[in-house]
Parts: structure tokens; sequence; C-alpha cells
């Protein structure tokens, strides 16, 4: 059975057409890449999955249970996390206040429930390491570490909670290549845990390195719907750019 | 001195300025300069060091210090809130022509005192939130309407007389202590566990930090918004309230360039102006900073023209300060 059911959404801002009509399916453990050219609509996609957006025809379905009632936060709560291309963290506050953000663990103090701070503190310590992230100091604010480790809080953030899916957003385009590696290794332990993982991406070769399926969204359909292991880059390609001439930007992406 | 004994005196200073943002979320700097300033002031002025003169401080602080605790939470949320002085003069004008001329009982002219002013940050708030208005406009719209609303209530006339209730709370002095000193002091208690141990008090640092970090982690950050400003006004009804009550009068005209003053407390204390971090025991400090600073010149009979410029001087200088200080940080990095 898939975890996660995505059919006939639409979406539209104003008079531009961006959804027309997207089908996809999540299975537990499943990893898809979710590729298209910029405006074909992943991002929005996506966003309608977590509920930043609403969509303006369609259903999702978790598990079987509608979820385009429900508010970002209780997606959340449900098990749908995304990890944000610019990661969506509060620069100024610390690792575990960051990892914590809208799901603070609270104890009640003459019953006026007050910031778990210590449990806080703890639990950060050990979601961190068990990542096997290099964070120096958890009580300094997040941004002043480096983007890696930035990222490895966004990441921790995800996975803190027992996600049933994550969304990542280009989660390799501003990394050091080791840093790359680490995402992909995390990729595949993600799946070994049995969650369903989508990756959007515009580096086709990680793209084809860690994905199960791969879907291709073109001017807002789901054009295509690959078996990785069958897959050659200039089939991805070819339905990326809408076939025609492609042996020039084929060429190039095999490159890598 | 040499140089390792420098660089192990810095080590001890970082060590505490860490502890002291840490656990207390106090900015070392803003005490030092506190007492510094407490020392200056006691070596040019005799009349300074005496519990009495602390007393006249802490009670003329009073009302800044409400409306401080106001601007850091509005701040640190990453809104603006200029309406607070204006608020403090139409409060009390409400209060005072709800309890003076209108003969109710002391209960409900202060509720009405607070309320107006948590009504008129409602108005802010819904406009900011709901009609997409910079809060830079909205609030210094306000700052206008409050300031000429209280004007219409009491017909630009001072409303004398209030009740004797009513008084006790400008006036009495249980143990000594005036109340306005006290109510300051347990409302700051408050506010500092709202604000540095509640899920509330997080939010409102992480929506000033990243507003959509703070959306995308569930928070509903225009409601928190509106709720801010509500609080920010209500806060600014009470500082009326405790400078009406003070002066036993309902004065149209009370409390302006109050939110000057107030910002400046803020800033003093280490809340970012840009929103993200704030700490009402900071915010104190910055009051009291100002309150000395307000009580030192006027005990060497500097001119109170004079004063405002220090307050504007000390405004840009405690924000550059600020400012400097984030660069080094960021360059060390």
């Amino acid at each position: 059975m898939s975890l996660l059911k995505v059919s006939g959404i639409e979406k539209g801002f104003g008079s531009v057409s961006v959804l027309r009509g997207i089908d996809m399916t999540l299975g537990p453990g499943e990893v898809i890449g979710l590729v298209g050219d910029n405006g074909a609509g992943k991002s929005t996609l996506m966003k309608i999955i977590t509920g930043m957006y609403q969509a303006d025809s369609g259903s999702i379905t978790l598990e079987g249970d509608n979820l385009l009632d429900l508010t970002p936060g209780a997606r959340r709560d449900r098990g749908v996390e995304m990890i944000y291309q610019d990661l969506a963290l509060a620069k100024q506050q610390d690792v575990a206040s960051n990892i914590f953000l809208g799901r603070e663990p609270t104890r009640r103090v003459l019953g006026i429930p007050l910031v778990d701070r210590r449990k806080m503190k703890r639990d950060a310590q050990i979601m961190v390491d068990q990542l096997g992230a290099r964070l120096p100091d958890l009580t300094r604010p997040v941004g002043l570490f480096s983007g890696g480790q930035q990222q490895s809080v966004a990441i921790a953030r995800a996975l803190t909670f027992d996600p049933k899916i994550v969304i990542m957003d280009e989660p390799t385009a501003a990394l050091a290549v080791r840093e790359v590696q680490s995402v992909l290794g995390l990729i595949h332990q993600l799946k070994s845990r049995g969650i369903g993982v989508i990756l959007i991406s515009h580096r086709l070769n990680d793209v084809l390195a860690v994905t199960d399926r791969i879907v291709v969204l073109r001017q807002g359909r789901a054009v295509a719907n690959f078996v990785t292991n069958d897959t050659k880059m200039p089939d991805i390609v070819s339905a990326i750019v809408g076939g025609g001439d492609i042996a020039a930007a084929a060429a190039h992406e095999a490159k890598g | 001195m040499t140089r390792e004994h420098r660089e192990r005196l810095f080590g001890i200073w970082t060590r505490l300025q860490k502890k002291a943002n840490e656990q207390l979320h106090v900015r070392l700097e803003s005490v030092v300069v506190l007492i510094g300033l407490v020392l200056i002031m006691a070596g040019l002025s005799p009349y300074f060091w005496s519990v009495s003169n602390f007393m006249n401080i802490l009670l003329a602080t009073s009302t800044i210090g409400v409306l401080a605790i106001a601007a850091t939470f509005v701040l640190s949320s990453g809104g603006l809130d200029l309406s607070i002085g204006s608020i403090v003069g139409l409060s009390g004008v409400v209060g005072a022509s709800v309890a003076v001329n209108l003969g109710m009982s002391t209960p409900v002219a202060v509720l009405a005192t607070i309320g107006s002013g948590a009504l008129a940050g409602l108005i802010n708030g819904w406009i900011i939130t709901r009609g997409f208005v910079p809060a830079f406009i909205v609030t210094l719209g306000m700052l206008g309407v409050a300031r000429g609303l209280a004007l219409v209530i009491s017909d630009g006339r001072v409303i004398y007389g209030l009740p004797d209730w009513m008084l006790f709370l400008g006036q009495g002095r249980p143990y000594g202590i005036p109340m306005p000193v006290l109510i300051l002091v347990s409302v700051a208690f408050i506010m500092h566990i709202v604000l540095a141990y509640t899920r509330y008090g997080r939010h409102t640092l992480a929506i000033g930090d990243n507003e959509n970090a703070a959306r995308t982690a569930g928070i509903n950050v225009g409601l928190h918004r509106l709720s801010l400003y509500v609080l920010s006004g209500g806060l600014a009804g009470l500082a009326g309230l405790l400078f009406a009550t003070r002066i036993n009068s309902g004065d149209p005209t009370a409390g302006i360039t109050y939110e000057l003053t107030a910002i400046t407390a803020a800033i003093i204390g280490g809340t970012n102006l840009f929103g993200g971090r704030g700490s009402i025991l900071g915010t104190m400090i910055g009051a009291l900073i100002m309150g000395v600073l307000q009580n030192g010149l006027n005990l060497l009979a500097v001119q109170s023209y004079y004063q405002q410029m220090a307050i504007g001087g000390v405004l840009v200088l405690a924000v550059f300060i600020d400012q400097f200080q984030h660069r080094q940080e960021e360059a060390r990095v």
C-alpha cells in the first residue's frame, strides 16, 4: 500500500495554471526523484503537500487519511516533513531551539507550562550525534555555523519527530563534495528505516544515484515516471525538455 | 599588563558574557554600562547616592519600564509599535474620564484604561496582519490618531480628581515601596518568564528571526503578530494607568516621545531592532540606564531640552555598538 497518494492536484495563481492534474504515489522506504525545469511546478506541488499552499482541486492522502484539510502544523504532526532549500532556520537561535521550533517540549512549574530547555538540549545532542554531524557547540546561534553544518541542523529537525515522509528541496545544491556524499548516505539511511523520501534536485547525477523512481514534471504535468534502474540520463533530459533536439543537452548533463 | 594576562582576562569576560546571555538572557555590557553610569553620577552629584533618590529613579522609570517591555516584545518579533507613547495619553484620559466624568468604580476605570490601550493595539495588529500595511505606517498613524482622540475626549483639558482607590495604584507606598515600582517589578518578572521560557515567547523570537521558518514550523504567524500588538497596546494602557494615577489626572499630552525612550531602553538592553533577540531582564537594565541618566542630569541641573538630545544620541549609539559587535562576531567565524 502506498504511503502518500497524490491525485489530480491542480493549482493556479490568478490566470496562470501551474499544476494541471498531478498524480503520484510514494511507498514506505521508497525514494522518488522529482525533476523538471524551473517553473515546472515542483516547489508548488511540495508546498501543497506540506500545506503552505492550498490546492484548487484534487486529493492527497497519507496512509489513506485526507491531508488537504489539515494545517501545516498538523501535517507535520502526522509525519510530513520538508527540508527547504533555504533551510528555514531561525539564525539567531541555537541548535536546540531550531530543532524543536514549533514543537517545544514543556514541563509544568506551578501549573504553568514552561519550555523544557534541558530536555531540548539533551535530545538535540542525541539527534545530532545520531546523524554523525560535527557541530562544535550546540548553544551557538545556527547563523554562525557553516552551510553544511546548518544543513545538518535542518535535517536533524526533520528527523527528530519520526517522520513518515521527508521532502528535500535541493539538499545538495549548495554543498561541498564530501557534504553531498553524506546527504546521499543519509537518504539511504532514511530508506532503510522505511521513510518515504521525495528528492527535488537539478543535479541529475545525485538523483540517479539514490532514487528508486524518477517523476518528471513539465508545464504542470507529470510527463514521465521512470524506474531509476532502467533509466539513462538522456531519457530524463528528454522528458524534462520535452523531446526534440536533446542531444546537446543530454551530452552536457552526461559530463556531470 | 602582559599579553597573557590580557588574553586570560578576555577569556573570563567572554565566558561570563556567554553565561549571562544563556542563563539570564542579558547582555553583560549593559550591566557594566549601568554600574559605570551610577558611579559617575554618584561622583558628580552629592544628592545621587541615597535610598530616597534610588526610589525616585525607580518611580520615574516605572512608566517607561512598562512601555519598554511592550517595545521588547514587538521589536523582537520583527515588528514596531510607535503608538505606545500616544496610547499612554489616550488610556489615561479614558480612565480618568470613566472615573471622574462617568463616576464609575475603580475596577471599571482600571479596566477601561488598560482595555482602551489593548483596543488600540488590536486595531494596529488587525490592520498590520489583515491589511498588510507596514507596522511602521500603521503605528505611526495610530500615534496621531490616539493622541488626537485623547485631546477630543478630554476637550484638550486635563481631567483632575481621580478616586482614592485609583490613586493608591500610583501613589500608595506599601512597606515604603511605591506601588508603580511594585507593579513594574511584577510585570517585568512575569513577562521575562513569558519571553524566555514559554512557547509563546520562543515563537515571538523565532518569528522575528525568520518569519518563513516560523510559518513552516506550523506557527500561526498572523495570529501571533496580532496578539503581540494587543499585548503592546495593553501594556501601554497599563503604563498610562501608572502615569495618570501618579499625577492624579488624565492628561491628554502625557507620554509624548515616550516611545522614543522605551525603544531606546529595549535596544540598550540587547533587543535586536530587526527581531530575533530580546530579553525583559536586559530591557529593565536598559530602562534603568535611561532612568539613571535622566535623574543624574536632573540633579546636575541640566536643562530638559538637553536630556531629550541625550536620549536620542544614546539610541543611535546603542544601535551602532550593537551592529559593530555583530559585524565583528560574523568576521570571527
